[in-house]
């Protein structure tokens, strides 16, 4: 779509698919104990709480976190250049 | 008294609505520009918009649902939250960046960006329609659920107040001030969600065993007697118990073996056998072994020849004693106790009848000395190691004694008699701590431990719904356009990101504080937070009313403005040519607004029965199948074509909605239908057709790319 993007674009977008990744393997992970292994669930595993509260507010925190490390790694794109993809319309 | 409205909250409640209304006059009177009614000029400070997403995102459903759903039924309830926030990371990592670059108001303009269609504008906008009236129903039947208990007015004043001030809000000033409602709704709904939530740790748990009664243990087989306790028994007829069933019994020793085929009863049940000739056959016994057509009891006297006369036998479930000094009656459930012959009645509450002629507990509703009311609900039976009362309580050992000890949660029955008339009866069912803290006690959940491969996979589709679903809902899309770029839309969604998870951490304490407040309403879980915090203090209930209130007016406008734009940009613009200058555009869009506003408020008045949040998940599932495989591909691959767009769009939105309409929870609670007959498998449709809409996408544009090659 974009026939020359910025490095700092092509690095953010990279940088956000390799997060979001992350991210999406912990929640299925989540989502599949729930679905196929429910029982898992109920066990404490720290500090008196169970799998359930852990890992669902760990989902939460962990949601933060990465959102975190995106905002400080993420390159300014110069000017953000809203022009650059006019280029390729009405083909 | 479940509720109690005062002059103090009436008031409370009105300074916010007018505050939040007058706020918007004031800082609506600059955006006269199409920029400024749709975009806000693309200037709000990235921290504000960020908020501003938390207030768009986090409606009325979120708020009353979710802590609704968790007083209810426990840890289910939180799954949305998770569900809610994790679709948050799509928007940030995948989305959010390409839609600010790409388009100019709304969502259309980003999917068509590098087309300049007709048809992707018309389906886009369309989508966009469909979506928001969806997601405006729960808002506007929550504001008709909240005017009632606060104001003493009927739903349809609050619905229509609901109405009357959002579009007096979108047509004013648009984009500008909706931002700021938002921004401030957004900021008081989390500050004073915490404040609630430290004054709950504050309270700490202690146990009640006033509220109702219970009788017992007593001998099962007193149940059928004239008195119990020294109060009359009612007859219990005219539907109060099945009708006996023909049964065939054989015994040996002290163990009679029952066939009945198809009893439907558990072990345990207390059941009533008559109409042997051998009398030690006859009485009420608690059953075991039970199989599909048979069942045991033990009996006081030996027998060994099989009964005969006519047996007949029927289960005991409910009984119901003259009340003593109030109207109506008392009713109770019967439950047995592990390891002896003795049973417990627990006292539940009954409805029947609707409007002036509702009756509770068979006694006309209403404060008056013949006349009685639904008791509140929600309290410890138990706490761990015998005491009556924590004292306050640290964050975590608010779960770990939770976990420890047991709460009474409440299921519901339903009674049919004679004339066809329903009535509804509430009992009390005791419940482990443990077993509110993990997934599984909502109907809806049940099947992720059943094992039911469909109930599985409802689980994985609205799951898959909710994860796909955020990024794809127009009023969130729109908001990307309020920011100057791509690094200020990026930090407001950071800023909400955090917003929104450090609310959904505090729903779970809310919606489990309620489930212990004793305050709860039966009939409508969907007030769980206000009654918690009416628990706490009286004021606090006016504050989180009037902010919840203003929640639902903040998403109500927001998805106003969005249909707006897409009639006023997209259709008629986009569309339909009709060029129109700056100016005449926000008129068309505020004359749209009007009139999806009268849309939402008729709605509103039809669905006031329906669940807020089974409706809220609808629109997600339609708003992810819809949009996000059209916007995902168009960001991701260069294969995708205009027709291919188009065609996703309209498949998804039409098969997501049709699955929605054939699916049994659908013919349950809109037809009035046997779900069994539904046609839909099972009723999320995301997980079949998210992957329908991106499948479409892909041949459509491969077979429309060849032609406009060639």
């Amino acid at each position: 779509m974009n026939t020359s993007p910025s490095p700092a674009r092509q690095f953010n977008s990279r940088l956000g698919l390799i997060l979001f990744a992350i991210y999406l393997a912990l929640y299925l992970g989540f989502v599949f104990i729930n679905a196929f292994a429910a029982d898992w669930m109920e066990k404490i595993v720290l500090a008196g709480l169970n799998l359930a509260i852990v890992y669902g507010f760990a989902l939460i925190v962990i949601a933060l976190l990465l959102a975190g490390i995106y905002g400080l790694l993420c390159r300014a794109e110069p000017g953000e250049a809203d022009t650059s993809n006019k280029q390729e319309s009405g083909q | 008294m479940i509720y109690d409205p005062s002059w103090t909250a009436v008031l409370v409640f009105l300074s916010f609505v007018v505050g939040t209304v007058g706020l918007s006059f004031f800082l609506g009177r600059r955006a006269k520009s199409s920029e400024g009614y749709f975009a806000a000029h693309g200037q709000i400070p990235w921290v504000v918009n960020g908020v501003a997403f938390a207030g768009d995102y986090l409606s009325a459903a979120s708020f009353l649902g979710i802590c609704g759903m968790i007083a209810a039924y426990g840890y289910d309830g939180f799954l949305y939250s998770i569900g809610f926030l994790a679709g948050w990371i799509v928007a940030l990592f995948v989305i959010a960046e390409p839609m600010k670059r790409l388009g100019r108001f709304t969502f259309a303009d980003a999917l068509d960006s590098q087309f300049n269609s007709r048809g992707i504008k018309g389906a886009a906008g369309i989508s966009t329609l469909v979506v928001s009236v969806f997601y405006l129903i729960p808002q506007m039947v929550g504001a008709g659920s909240l005017i009632q208990p606060l104001l003493g007015y009927p739903h349809w004043v609050g619905v229509v107040m609901v109405g009357v001030v959002v579009i007096t809000i979108v047509v004013t000033a648009g984009m500008v001030s909706t931002t700021w409602v938002q921004f401030l709704k957004g900021s008081l709904l989390v500050i004073f969600s915490f404040v609630l939530v430290i004054m709950l740790l504050q309270r700490g748990f202690s146990t009640n065993d006033t509220a109702f009664e219970t009788i017992g243990p007593i001998a099962a087989k007193q149940l059928d007697g004239e008195q119990i306790s020294g109060r009359k028994v009612l007859p219990a007829d005219d539907g109060w118990s099945p009708p006996p069933a023909e049964i065939k019994i054989t015994a040996s020793s002290t163990t009679a073996t029952v066939t009945q085929p198809s009893h439907g009863y558990a072990n345990r049940d207390v059941v009533k056998i008559q109409g042997a000739t051998e009398p030690s056959y006859n009485g009420n016994w608690t059953i075991s072994n039970v199989t599909d057509d048979t069942y045991d009891y033990t009996m006081l006297t030996e027998q060994e020849s099989p009964a005969t006369g006519n047996p007949l036998a029927s289960k005991i479930l409910y009984i119901r004693l003259a009340s003593v000094d109030q109207a109506g009656y008392d009713i109770f459930r019967v439950a047995s106790i592990e390891g002896s012959d003795n049973v417990l009645m627990r006292e539940g509450q009954t409805v029947s009848g609707a409007g002036d002629s509702k009756m509770i507990n068979g006694a006309p509703n209403g404060t008056g000395p013949d006349q009685r009311q639904l008791q509140p609900i929600g309290y410890l039976s138990k706490l761990p190691d015998g005491q009556t009362e924590t004292g306050p309580v640290g964050p975590i050992s608010f779960f770990t004694t939770l976990n420890d000890s047991e709460v009474m949660l409440w299921g519901n029955d339903r009674i049919l008699h004679s004339d066809d008339t329903t009535t509804t009866v509430y009992y009390q069912k005791p419940t482990e701590g443990k077993q509110i803290l993990r997934p599984g006690e909502h109907p809806k959940f049940k099947g992720i431990r059943s094992g039911k491969s469909t109930d599985r996979l409802n689980f994985l589709s609205l799951m898959l719904a909710l994860f796909c679903g955020t990024a794809s809902l127009p009023h969130i899309l729109i908001r990307y356009y309020t920011v100057k770029d791509g690094a200020a839309a990026r930090k407001s969604t950071i800023v909400g990101i955090a917003t929104i998870g450090f609310f959904y951490i505090l729903t779970l304490y809310l919606g489990l504080g309620a489930m212990t407040s004793g305050a709860l309403d039966l009939t409508d879980f969907n007030m769980a937070a206000p009654l918690l915090a009416n628990s706490i203090r009286g004021w606090l209930f006016a504050v989180i009313s009037a902010i919840a209130f203003t929640t639902v007016l903040g998403t109500v406008s927001g998805l106003i403005l969005a249909s707006s734009g897409a009639v006023a940009h997209d259709l008629l613009d986009g569309v339909f040519g009709v060029k129109l200058s700056g100016p005449k555009q926000v008129r068309v869009a505020k004359i749209a607004a009007v009139i999806v506003g009268g849309i939402a408020i008729v709605l509103g008045i039809l669905f006031k029965e329906m669940n807020v949040g089974y409706l809220v998940g609808w629109a997600f599932s339609v708003a992810a199948s819809a949009n996000l495989p059209a916007l995902v591909m168009l960001l991701f691959w260069k294969g995708t074509t205009k027709q291919g767009i188009v065609a996703s769009i309209l498949v998804g939105m039409i098969s997501s909605l049709g699955w929605i309409l054939l699916s049994a929870d659908t013919y349950k609670s809109v037809y009035g239908i046997d779900p069994a007959n539904a046609i839909a498998p099972f009723s999320q449709p995301g997980i079949v057709t998210i992957p329908l809409a991106f499948l479409t996408l892909v041949v459509v544009s491969l077979m429309t790319r060849k032609s406009a090659e060639a």
